[in-house]
């Protein structure tokens, strides 16, 4: 297993790729961050990309 | 999603845990690891040949279940990143050594299974835990045979299969033996409400899901017989009754009965269910679809534990009513379903709120590792240069292709004037789709963009930025909306979509023949802010905004502040509410960011968002009058408690003994000694959801439950009896409402046909009302009538009109948009949070306002904004200066001057312009051009119109 350390200032960690965590890391960039968004799955999205539509505009959920 | 994949201020690590979280706030290490994907998401462009040749079958998880995929593969072809994964667990190389095939298909030598587990340390300020909900367990579904029977099924299987690009292609059909079924049931509350599965909470999604699934199947399948089976239906969000009321119309039912099992009956399955007044009944349907509520994340304990936090007694994350996410460490803060469950608009909410928590927090770090994104420089496009136009036409996988023929689209464009490169794409939006089109803009040097997808509205600036990345101007791009405009509204003709496609398509490259760059500009933006109000609401964004580094203006007509919080005496969840609001207002004062002005009014207001000039004047005639310049502001005007001079049809007179729910929490906080006497009949709804008011100001019922406890707690021998509609303590206030069922407190239905009867005016009150449970009349005549009234908004009206932004139909003020944008006002620089937004409790209020103090920081913390190009253009020579233009703008974006030879001529102010257009289409003399939208490009895609 390698090792890897790294020295950024500024920057906050989002826990979460779903819906609150990617609009979370949005805004902090939005605000002048650098933001590490870590996810367990293999993609982002979470639950809300396994929607069809969202409530109750029947808005594309992706 | 696809905008965050491309940031490069987000470094996204997926496929990665995390692992331990060390250090203080400001000075975090956190510890995580990355999983091996096997794929190098670099090389990988997604085209999907190692799924073809992978021989392993792999059971889909992010369709439920429902469909199968391969080992390799990636879960839907938009996702980000775009690149495929594969699956340790299943691959037969990573498990047995053997197989190898998608290595020697894989043209970009993308695969690489020498990857290895890579652990990072990660040095931090702060840390947002966002890691959603999890799945209630499968032993909680049982009872309705769910495992046992292929056709119950959850709702989230359920949205799936109605999803056009899931396993069934959006055909609705049962899992047994694939036919469509003719009727279906919703039951409710399934894993909420539910101690047997120790989640005594609400999940507070679930009624707006089943309601939102029930239409979209009556949509596929309108003769399908739909009912929905709640125990009470929680719509309390702005605009969800509408809904509800909605699917009624549509024909859906709704029961109130709670469902006791479901078992299979020959080729349907038996609902065994029981109503209020204790009948039982059977009935028979083709499927059911449970709907699940949101769990605690499965890890949640692991999570905690490895970041050092608090969870409450359900597993979620534990926060307090006046720091609804703030975790019980310093410097971790917590957004969405975790902090509790919740929808997407209040998860986006609480997002936007934990930035701006953590830029107060980490406001000496901000900026410091932030990436400045760059561009290629951009590529010069003369007037006299050859159009060379590049069309693409998207399949948007079925949801176009199924309908319109997209190749015989694609081919159609061959050869026409200006025409260089056409192709055909899956997804156009998708990550890999964007660098196939920065590409062919190189290869085949395109000077003009054409891609004919869907809408505009939400994809133009994805392209356009793909324009930006490739050196063209942004505005060498147009879009052809062929999916809302064609296979959307013709969907049951699809060689006259086809049609109509083709000849968009062609008015589109028309159109783009003509099409220029044009400059994009930047306006400057003053980093202070206004907030106008200075409640709960207003008091929470002005710290936010000053504890991040601004200079904010706070505006409060009373003489005091603290709006209507003063009413307030203690929470549900037992807060000294004085105490906190003393607290607080202590610290706006004392803040040497914040300047307060007491008495005091919002006068004039000119200017566009980064430049505002506002005028506050003080109540009193002979007040001075003070000009703030800003460059952004904040409305939390408020609500108030509504008192409706009739409810339920009976004309109240307010006494000691018929008083509001805000009386009745006066009255119980005080000293005198019979303050909580016999019988207390509370009524909810008063007032609301169509009897008054059209809405449902979502907070009565926890106040009712409430006070219900308090009265209990001081008098347990006091009689409290509730009359409902919907019970909707939605969330943890569930377990309040539980609580005061097991003192006593009773809680009684009541319908509207008849409604109950009220004499309350005079000195001693009665109720009447239909008993559902003694199935008779019932007289009681109470020592207090309580009314829970509802919230209005509190003179929005009169602001809208000075800041030109929009109400809705009940006066609160329309955000942007209500899922994605829900604090932000249409016109720019403009946010809104509070009651001035939606009737809602306290902790949503705190959390409103400070995401609309995070979001209005933003403008501010870059120093700009960007405008749009799109902007009208007044040709000052043939200006005749007569100011029709002025008047119509709804954006206060043109003004009149005088030029050189003191002639009054108009100009727009790019700044505040929205491209809207009235301008240019009402100027008697065409002075006005719009940007992007010129007569002559216009009138080439007319006259390409038919043309064929």
């Amino acid at each position: 297993m390698t090792k890897a350390m790294e020295k950024k200032e500024g920057a906050v960690l989002v826990v979460g790729g779903g819906v609150a965590g990617v609009q979370a890391a949005m805004d902090l960039t939005g605000l002048g961050y650098y933001v590490y968004l870590v996810e367990k799955a293999p993609t982002v999205g979470g639950a809300m990309a396994m929607l069809d539509k969202t409530f109750p505009t029947n808005d594309c959920s992706l | 999603m696809v905008e965050a994949g491309r940031s490069p201020n987000i470094e996204l690590l997926s496929n990665t845990d995390f692992l331990a979280l060390d250090g203080k706030p400001g000075a975090f290490t956190a510890r995580v690891r990355v999983r091996p994907r096997y794929i190098i998401p670099e090389k990988c462009t997604a085209c999907g040949m190692c799924a073809q040749y992978c021989p392993r079958h792999l059971v889909d998880g992010y369709n439920e279940g429902l469909a199968l995929t391969r080992p390799i593969h990636i879960d839907y072809p938009q996702a980000v990143p775009a690149s495929y994964f594969i699956d340790p667990k299943a691959c037969m190389y990573l498990k047995n050594g053997t197989c190898m095939i998608c290595l020697s298909v894989c043209q970009t030598r993308a695969i690489n299974f020498d990857q290895q587990a890579e652990e990072r340390e990660l040095h931090v300020g702060a840390v947002v835990m966002a890691p959603g909900f999890g799945r209630i367990p499968d032993s909680a579904l049982e009872k309705y045979s769910y495992g046992a029977h292929p056709d119950v099924v959850t709702s989230l299987e359920f949205e799936r299969m109605l999803c056009a690009s899931g396993p069934f292609e959006g055909k609705l059909l049962r899992l047994s033996d694939r036919r469509h079924p003719k009727s279906l049931a919703f039951i409710q509350c399934v894993g909420s409400r539910d101690l047997g599965c120790d989640n005594g909470y609400c999940s507070s999604v679930c009624c707006m899901y089943a309601i939102k699934e029930a239409l979209v199947a009556k949509e596929h399948e309108p003769e399908l017989d739909i009912t929905i089976y709640y125990i009470d239906m929680r719509t309390q969000g702005k605009g969800f009754d509408a809904a509800r009321i909605r699917a009624e119309d549509k024909g859906i039912k709704f029961v109130r009965a709670r469902v006791a099992e479901v078992m299979p009956w020959g080729q349907q399955l038996k609902l065994a269910y029981s109503t209020l007044d204790g009948g039982h009944f059977f009935k028979a349907y083709d499927m059911v679809v449970l709907a699940v509520g949101l769990d605690a994340p499965a890890d949640a304990a692991k999570l905690a534990q490895s970041a050092g936090f608090a969870l409450n007694h359900y597993d979620f994350c534990q926060t307090t009513t006046f720091s609804p996410l703030q975790s019980s460490r310093a410097g971790v803060v917590v957004a969405g379903a975790f902090q509790g469950p919740k929808d997407i608009p209040e998860s986006v909410t609480q997002s936007s709120a934990v930035a701006g928590l953590v830029s107060a927090l980490t406001k000496q770090e901000r900026g410091k590792g932030y990436v400045i994104k760059t561009y290629p420089q951009e590529q010069q496009v003369s007037d006299d240069e050859e159009v060379r136009i590049g069309v693409f036409v998207c399949h948007c996988g079925v949801n176009i292709a199924g309908v319109v023929d997209v190749p015989s689209v694609d081919q159609y464009v061959e050869g026409m004037e200006g025409v260089v490169f056409h192709a055909q794409s899956l997804y156009s939006c998708s990550q890999d789709a964007q660098e196939v089109l920065k590409q062919k803009i190189k290869e085949h040097r395109l000077n003009r963009v054409v891609i004919a997808a869907c809408s505009p509205r939400t994809h133009e600036p994805l392209f356009q930025e793909t324009l930006k990345d490739a050196g063209l101007n942004r505005c060498l791009f147009e879009m052809v909306n062929i999916r809302d405009q064609c296979s959307w509204v013709h969907a049951n003709e699809p060689q006259a979509a086809t049609f109509k496609a083709k000849d968009l398509v062609r008015m589109g490259i028309a159109k783009a023949r003509h099409i220029k760059p044009l400059p994009e500009q930047t306006v400057s933006v003053i980093d202070k802010a206004l907030v106008i109000g200075g409640g709960i609401a207003g008091l929470t964004a002005a710290l936010s905004l000053a504890d991040q580094g601004f200079l904010t203006s706070l505006v409060e007509k009373q003489p005091h502040l603290g709006g209507h919080l003063h009413d307030a005496r203690y929470t549900l969840r037992g807060d000294d509410t004085a105490k906190i609001l003393k607290n607080l207002i202590n610290q706006v004062r004392k803040h040497q960011n914040i300047e307060v002005y007491l008495s005091s009014e919002l006068g004039q207001i000119t200017g566009y968002v980064g430049n505002f000039s506002s005028q506050i004047k003080g109540k009193k005639t002979d007040d001075q009058t003070t000009i703030v310049e800003h460059g952004v502001i904040v409305i939390a005007t408020g609500g108030r408690e509504h008192r409706p001079p009739r409810v339920l049809d009976a004309p109240i007179k307010y006494s000691d003994r018929v008083l509001t729910q805000n009386d009745l929490e006066r009255r119980l906080a005080g000293r005198a000694r019979n303050r909580a006497p016999g019988l207390v009949v509370m009524i909810q709804c008063a007032g609301s959801r169509g009897d008054d008011l059209s809405y449902c100001s979502k907070q009565c019922c926890n106040e009712a439950v409430k006070n219900a406890l308090k009265i209990k707690e001081i008098n347990p021998a006091a009689q409290v009896v509730v009359l409902y509609r919907d019970l909707r303590t939605y969330g943890y206030a569930e377990d309040a409402y539980r609580e005061a069922r097991e003192k006593g407190v009773l809680f009684i239905p009541y319908s509207l046909d008849p409604k109950p009867k009220l004499n309350a005016e005079g000195k001693a009150p009665e109720v009447a009302f239909y008993d559902p449970i003694l199935r008779e009349e019932v007289t009681l005549a109470p020592d207090l009538l309580v009314l829970s009234t509802g919230i209005v908004p509190e003179d929005t009206e009169e602001l809208s009109k000075l800041l030109k932004v929009p109400i809705t139909s009940d006066k609160f003020f329309l955000e942007a948009h209500v899922k994605l944008r829900p604090v932000e006002l249409p016109v720019a620089g403009v946010y809104v949070c509070g009651l001035a937004h939606s009737p809602q409790p306290v902790e949503e209020i705190i959390v409103q306002a400070q995401a609309a103090a995070a979001k209005a920081a933003i403008p501010m913390v870059k120093g700009h904004v960007l405008v749009e190009p799109t902007v009208s253009t007044v040709d000052q020579p043939s200006c005749i200066g007569c100011g029709i233009c002025e008047a119509l703008c709804p954006y206060q974006a043109i003004r009149m001057i005088k030029d050189e030879k003191n002639k009054r001529k108009a100009e727009t102010i790019t700044a505040s312009c929205k491209g809207c257009g009235i301008c240019a289409s009402h100027c008697p003399v065409f002075a006005i051009s719009m940007g992007g939208f010129t007569d002559e490009q216009i009138k080439a895609q007319i006259k390409a119109f038919g043309a064929s």
